[in-house]
């Protein structure tokens, strides 16, 4: 669980993803191979914003075992500036979250496994600031 | 390439099964499918279970083994199969692949699932979706197809109310099914008033978690009436299947399964027929929203309008018009032991084809005498298909 969590740090913290620089691709998170050029293209690390918009989002009231302190809690798929989607958890109020609301990443906890276990970090949405 | 037949099918009751265990659920289903196709376990060339995890559910990995074993069908090739929630459609699709062959001539093919085993079932569930980038920040199963819905009521203006017919006509049909999970109807406003899960889904527009098995003995067509009367042999004429991203994030287009599309073209294109000749259909619908896209990416009505379609009955059993959809009551009704339900959809379609007893107060009209299932892994990851045709 350590070492995965740290195979992913770049793009979990730092949020680094891989852009096709044959055909301008951007993606989240990296591949090795571009599902477009495949071995035609040559993918090379981008420090994605973090800014975007919410696509479509849900309220999970019935959480799994590491999420139930936070239930309940918006996930979502942000389509990002750069022109990817990822899944993250979008940190508003219930009421206030809808389609197309302009979001940015924040540094945060995500969860840990237990009192003396692996805490794991990573990025949740918040409203972007005006 | 050979042509294949069915010549037997038997499942057994999803549902809470407490009293039984993994290995005896299958061996049920496969005793009743062997009974039914009047064949003796020497003439099964081999064997192909599809089942999802039983190592997270019940700690059993090394499936194949086990069930050649407890079935006294050693020492036959027996082969476990994993495509999620696919694995039933999928191990049916290696047992035709393997007759097309011509490899094998009798093939006994199982899907299993028990579920119940564990207090938490979600985490194992959720290893059909990408752990590392959904999992991970606390997407849940019901959370991913509730964005589907979510993002489709976006574009197309589904309603709650048309999202929630779904269900209540899933119900109403599983009334007829005694293997099905639920037995009882309920209304569209319960179905929008049941606990909320994921927003907007409620409880009721999910599948249930589901113990179950079910066997299906197919064979080479050339040799199918050596075992079953003509009238027990249903043919299969296509079977297909697709991938598409595991990631929900990473498709372009969130109201549509590509590989659903993709799966079912080939198969129309493999049978020579199209959808307009379907006289029913079962469609993977853990979800509801499930259930409508796949309405509409099997080629049965336009892009965005399945919630229209769907509340006008157009698919219920006694629609003179149109397709049939999940006689049997569906994942909804029926339940989804996952391992095993792409196996009961095509048995369910091999009944209502032969228009079997089992099936007669759920009896779809057979006027071209074609069926289709079509068999969702995680989020449409993988998609499998199968035509069926009364016609050789």
């Amino acid at each position: 669980m350590v070492v995965r969590t740290w195979r992913h740090m770049q793009e979990r913290y730092n949020l680094i993803g891989k852009k096709c620089t044959t055909c301008g691709k951007v993606y989240f998170p990296s591949r090795k191979v571009c599902p477009e050029c495949r071995r035609k293209g040559e993918m090379e690390d981008i420090q994605l914003s973090g800014k975007g918009i919410v696509y479509t989002y849900s309220i999970v009231r019935a959480p799994p075992k590491d999420f139930q302190k936070e239930s309940p809690y918006i996930v979502g798929i942000i389509a990002l500036e750069e022109g990817t989607k990822i899944t993250g958890q979008i940190d508003c109020d219930l009421d206030k979250i809808e389609i197309g609301m302009p979001v940015q990443t924040e540094f945060r906890k995500i969860k840990e496994d237990g009192k003396s276990g692996v805490i794991s970090y990573g990025y949740k949405f918040v409203p972007t600031v005006h | 390439m050979k042509d294949i037949a069915i010549i037997g099918y038997g499942q057994t009751k999803f549902g809470e099964l407490w009293e039984s265990s993994f290995r005896e659920l299958l061996v049920d289903s496969g005793v009743k499918a062997i009974e039914n196709a009047k064949v003796d376990g020497d003439d099964i060339d081999a064997m192909y279970v599809g089942t999802m995890s039983g190592g997270l559910f019940v700690g059993q990995e090394h499936t194949a083994s086990l069930i050649a074993d407890y079935a006294g069908l050693n020492p036959i090739p027996c082969t476990r199969v994993e495509a999620a929630c696919a694995s039933g459609s999928l191990a049916l699709r290696s047992a035709c692949m393997s007759i097309a062959a011509g490899q094998h001539d009798v093939v006994l093919v199982g899907g299993v699932e028990k579920m119940t085993d564990v207090a938490d079932p979600t985490g194992a569930i959720a290893t059909a979706s990408d752990q590392e980038w959904e999992a991970f920040v606390g997407a849940t199963f019901p959370s991913l197809y509730a964005m589907m819905a979510k993002r489709y009521m976006y574009e197309y203006g589904l309603t709650l109310e048309q999202l929630s017919t779904w269900s209540s006509i899933a119900h109403e049909n599983a009334v007829n099914n005694k293997y099905a999970q639920f037995r009882s109807k309920v209304s569209v406003e319960q179905v929008m008033r049941a606990s909320p899960v994921a927003d907007p889904l409620t409880l009721l527009h999910c599948s249930p978690v589901s113990d179950g098995a079910a066997s299906m003995i197919v064979c080479d067509a050339d040799k199918a009436t050596d075992y079953a009367d003509k009238d027990d042999i249903i043919y299969i004429k296509a079977f297909t299947q697709a991938s598409d991203t595991i990631a929900l994030h990473d498709r372009p287009n969130m109201t549509t399964l590509e590989a659903a599309k993709v799966a079912s073209n080939y198969a129309y294109k493999m049978a020579g027929v199209g959808a307009d000749k379907i006289d029913v259909a079962e469609v993977h619908d853990c979800f509801a929203i499930n259930g409508l896209v796949l309405t509409e990416d099997l080629g049965f009505c336009k892009k965005g309008t399945a919630g229209k379609f769907i509340e006008e009955g157009n698919t219920r059993i006694d629609n003179d018009k149109f397709v049939t959809i999940n006689p049997s009551g569906g994942l909804k009704a029926a339940g989804h032991a996952l391992g095993a339900t792409g196996i009961r959809q095509v048995g369910e379609l091999y009944w209502q084809l032969k228009q079997d007893k089992e099936c007669k107060d759920r009896q779809s009209a057979i006027n071209n005498g074609y069926g289709i299932a079509a068999n969702v892994g995680g989020t449409g990851g993988t998609v499998c298909t199968h035509l069926l045709s009364v016609d050789r």
